[in-house]
């Protein structure tokens, strides 16, 4: 089979590519491959499978009419197995192969399982399938127990989704020993911690696991140097590794498949955007995996306009300058997470204790579920978290993004961080849209 | 298919923070006095003095849309506006880190995320906002309707760049329709290339190239043959003020006094602009020209502009309409009952055409221009129709703007001084009494024959 344009996965990041790849070439042979036999969903929804928040039957994000209104070749069920980049051949799981002329990786990333003695022998669940989420709730329907491994938001969101279920929960962290460290200080999540624990979920940081036994339907957990739990399933929510073991060393790759600013890698019409990708950070040098929601459909438009738009005219726009990013400005760290009725988020640097240079606001309320911090740099916003505080988290990721020197208006934005947040916003970005008078 | 949508526009200077946009929105939206379920938040600061509200943009790519892991924000392709879908929301609040302009908020006491849908087409906070910092504006249902219409014009006419006439004319030939023939005398329509160059029209219609002091002429005659052998042809002509006003007014008059079937529209540029930006028979008093120019003896125009469309009226007309593309609405609007009107009778639409090159302004400013126009009652915009015995100003023409937000966007007004404003004002004014006067009376014998 031959097609212009490839695209392994159909997430986020591939279903951005493509929407990118037909607003400039609205012809050119398009396939999409989803190892998967079900339509394009996002993993980010599974945990709110699992809570029962939605129905598993609508939470598909395209449908068959819109492959067909764009040209669309959507394979499923199919798993790219072996890439050829010089030959520009991609051979799948069935034994055939596609030709293409331009490809994107966007497989996104899978479950890390740790090295606890006994565990990859036993019955455990991971959250980052479809299958995977219905395997849960079903497990789930006869089990009066779980245990959750980690504390990242796989686990967190297991751990809230099974207690609601009437479970009887333990939940134990994986290495290092917070709630969220990756988007959250240890206040916010010491915070986060407590309202879990009131809800009668066992967490006790000190605690690791140690090995996992399991018989006759049922699984041990051991703590190390401490007791046993006896329980129906074991959940692994431990972090992620980015799906890219069919690749051959012509493209780089460290923690992700490494690329540059408009998602190409080291190899010659190969892309990369979305969690498998590893990418520049955007506060310092390096690349990062962000493996974000945002981040993932924004590298895919970019990948997209990398591989179907007219690179003069590119050339010419970033010229003049524009509003647009045409690419990758660097990743920045954002998340909400909302958990037994509050909510909060938490974008950029999030620094733990005092770091010369940056200028730390802090707002804890005692005895209550708020917080907020704003961490800046030179009257540039580089970091925030809120807990129960009114923000607007896409206005705050803004000021950070664009480096808005805030001068006089710091003072303000520190007091009323939404109302000051909408002021630099008219100032700074909306107002000019505004048809000059 | 390239498509357009009605918007909710955002007038931030004009906003004073008085939030009465705010009730009204969480009245209806969730009948409660609490403005926390308002979609639309007006700004509070503490120290500067800055007002505005800020609400969904229905953005045209919408990252909320993007970033929704559950496919329950979609962009109705009918209306533009970006829907939420209760049943797939999850509240993961995603799509507030998406928005880069806080135009979907969480709302704490119901627990999820809202956002503005604008009230279906007849939003609430636009009602109650009484400083016009909130519009809504349904001109894209100009686009819709047009749009599936044929431009009749050729592309690369050589028009100046911003240039208001090649609006007018494109938008014109799409409403009117191919079963058109079209004068277009001596101006800057030829001179554009629209009646040819190299041996083809630059029109998709039969073009005829009229002299300019007989165009009605022409124009009659054609649709007097054209019924004689049994078509319905409109005969449309396209004539500067030139064409109209000055050469053209005897040949006009004679055909609107015998009531011949033909519509014609006056471009008034105030000037023979093709020619090297001569006076014309409706430039403006004061308006610098060529052929009166600002020197030491002369202070541009000596003399007021005859008023086209009031001496029309005069003509038993079926219709007489003033129009600008700056109210594109309304243009259409009057080019539909125009267009009506020349089956039965003479039809005349006087359009206002600001140019660029002769009256001295940026091209860029060829709307402003005429936003201007009309709210400083420059140039009011009206109708009257013979056959309901109506007229009607289609814009209001109270609280209008001073003239001198008019006056000074044009370089061809820039030696004015104060007693040449005065001059303007005056012959404005006295317009504007003319036609209440005439609508008034319209009024009266119509009350008086029931």
């Amino acid at each position: 089979m031959q097609t212009k344009y490839l695209i392994i996965g159909s997430s986020h990041a591939g279903l951005s590519a493509a929407e990118e790849i037909r607003v400039h070439d609205q012809d050119g042979t398009l396939t999409m491959i989803s190892m998967e036999n079900c339509l394009p969903y996002s993993p980010t929804i599974l945990p709110y499978i699992v809570e029962g928040k939605v129905k598993p039957e609508i939470i598909y994000l395209r449908d068959e009419k819109y492959f067909k209104d764009n040209k669309i070749t959507f394979l499923k069920g199919k798993k790219l197995v072996k890439l050829d980049t010089k030959a520009s051949k991609a051979g799948l799981d069935d034994g055939s192969e596609i030709s293409y002329e331009k490809i994107l990786i966007a497989t996104g990333s899978t479950p890390t399982i740790p090295p606890v003695p006994g565990l990859k022998e036993s019955p455990y669940h991971v959250l980052r399938t479809m299958e995977d989420a219905l395997n849960i709730n079903k497990a789930a329907e006869k089990a009066k127990s779980a245990v959750v491994l980690g504390t990242g938001l796989v686990g967190m969101h297991a751990a809230e989704g099974l207690q609601k279920k009437g479970l009887k929960m333990d939940l134990i962290r994986g290495r290092r020993r917070a709630v969220l460290p990756n988007y959250f200080d240890a206040d916010a999540g010491k915070l986060i911690h407590q309202v879990f624990i009131d809800h009668g979920i066992n967490c006790n940081l000190d605690q690791q696991v140690g090995q996992v036994e399991s018989g006759n339907g049922k699984l041990k957990v051991t703590i190390k140097d401490g007791p046993v739990i006896d329980t129906d399933m074991v959940v692994v929510g431990t972090g992620v590794k980015s799906r890219m073991e069919f690749l051959f060393p012509d493209v780089q790759t460290g923690e992700g498949i490494l690329v540059d600013n408009m998602m190409r890698t080291s190899a010659e019409n190969v892309w990369a955007a979305g969690d498998v990708a590893q990418a520049a950070d955007f506060f310092a040098d390096g690349k990062i995996l962000n493996a974000i929601l945002p981040d993932a459909y924004e590298q895919g438009k970019i990948a997209g306009l990398s591989m179907a738009g007219d690179p003069a005219k590119i050339a010419a726009f970033e010229e003049i300058g524009g509003d647009a990013a045409l690419s990758y400005p660097g990743g920045v760290g954002m998340n909400t997470f909302n958990f037994y009725g509050n909510r909060s988020f938490a974008v950029g640097l999030s620094l733990e204790g005092e770091d010369s240079g940056y200028e730390i606001d802090k707002t804890l309320l005692p005895g209550g579920c708020v917080y907020q911090k704003l961490v800046f740099k030179n009257d540039v916003l580089v970091g925030a978290i809120g807990i129960n505080v009114a923000m607007d988290p896409g206005v705050v990721m803004n000021l950070i993004r664009r480096k808005i020197s805030m001068g006089k208006d710091k003072v303000e934005f520190v007091i009323k961080p939404l109302y000051m947040g909408r002021r630099l916003m008219w100032k700074n970005w909306l107002g000019s849209i505004q048809i000059a008078r | 298919m390239p498509i357009a949508y009605n918007t909710l526009m955002v007038h931030p200077e004009k906003c004073n923070g008085c939030g009465d946009c705010e009730v009204a929105c969480a009245k209806v939206k969730a009948n409660s006095t609490d403005v926390a379920h308002s979609r639309i938040k007006v700004i509070k600061n503490l120290t500067e003095e800055f007002h505005g509200p800020v609400v969904c943009l229905q953005c045209g790519d919408p990252n909320c849309v993007r970033s929704c892991p559950g496919g329950a924000l979609t962009k109705n392709p009918e209306t533009g506006v970006v829907v939420g879908n209760k049943d797939k929301c999850v509240s993961c609040t995603i799509c507030t880190l998406a928005c880069p302009y806080g135009g979907i908020t969480y709302n704490p006491v119901i627990g999820n995320v809202m956002k503005c849908d604008h009230c279906g087409g007849d939003p609430e906070c636009v009602k109650v906002c009484k400083t016009g910092a909130l519009v809504y504006s349904d001109e894209a249902t100009v686009y819709k309707e047009q749009i599936v219409n044929e431009d009749l014009f050729g592309p690369d006419l050589a028009a100046c760049m911003g240039c208001n006439m090649e609006i007018l004319v494109r938008h014109a030939l799409r409403h009117i329709g191919p079963d058109t023939v079209l004068m277009a005398p001596p101006g800057c329509l030829p001179g554009v290339c629209a009646v040819g160059f190299n041996g083809a029209t630059g029109t998709k219609i039969p073009t005829t190239h009229p002299l300019l002091s007989n165009t009605a002429s022409m124009a009659a005659g054609l649709r007097r043959y054209y019924k004689r052998i049994g078509r319905d042809v409109t005969s449309l002509c396209l004539a500067g003020d030139g064409g109209a006003a000055d050469v053209g007014f005897q040949s006009l008059s004679g055909a609107a006094e015998r009531g011949e079937e033909i519509l014609f529209v006056c471009i008034d540029n105030e000037g023979y602009m093709n020619t090297g930006m001569q006076r014309s028979g409706t430039t403006p008093f004061g308006s610098w020209t060529s052929t009166t120019p600002v020197g030491p003896a002369l202070k541009g125009k000596p003399g007021i502009a005859k008023s086209m469309p009031l001496i029309m009226l005069m003509h038993n007309c079926e219709y007489v309409g003033t129009a600008s593309t700056a109210f594109i609405k309304d243009f259409h609007e009057k080019l539909e009952k125009a267009h009506q009107a020349s089956k039965r009778g003479f039809a005349y639409l006087h359009v206002f055409s600001p140019c660029t090159t002769g009256w001295r302004f940026p091209g860029d400013q060829t709307i402003e221009v005429q936003r201007k126009a009309v709210a400083t009652n420059f140039f009011p915009l009206w109708e009257y129709e013979r056959q309901t015995g109506q007229f009607r100003f289609t814009h209001s023409v109270d609280d209008p703007e001073p003239l001198e937000n008019y006056i000074k966007m044009l370089g061809k007004f820039r030696h004015l001084g104060k007693e040449e404003i005065e001059i303007l004002k005056k012959t404005a004014a006295e317009r504007l009494k003319l036609l209440k006067a005439f609508a008034s009376s319209l009024e009266e014998a119509s009350q008086a024959a029931s």
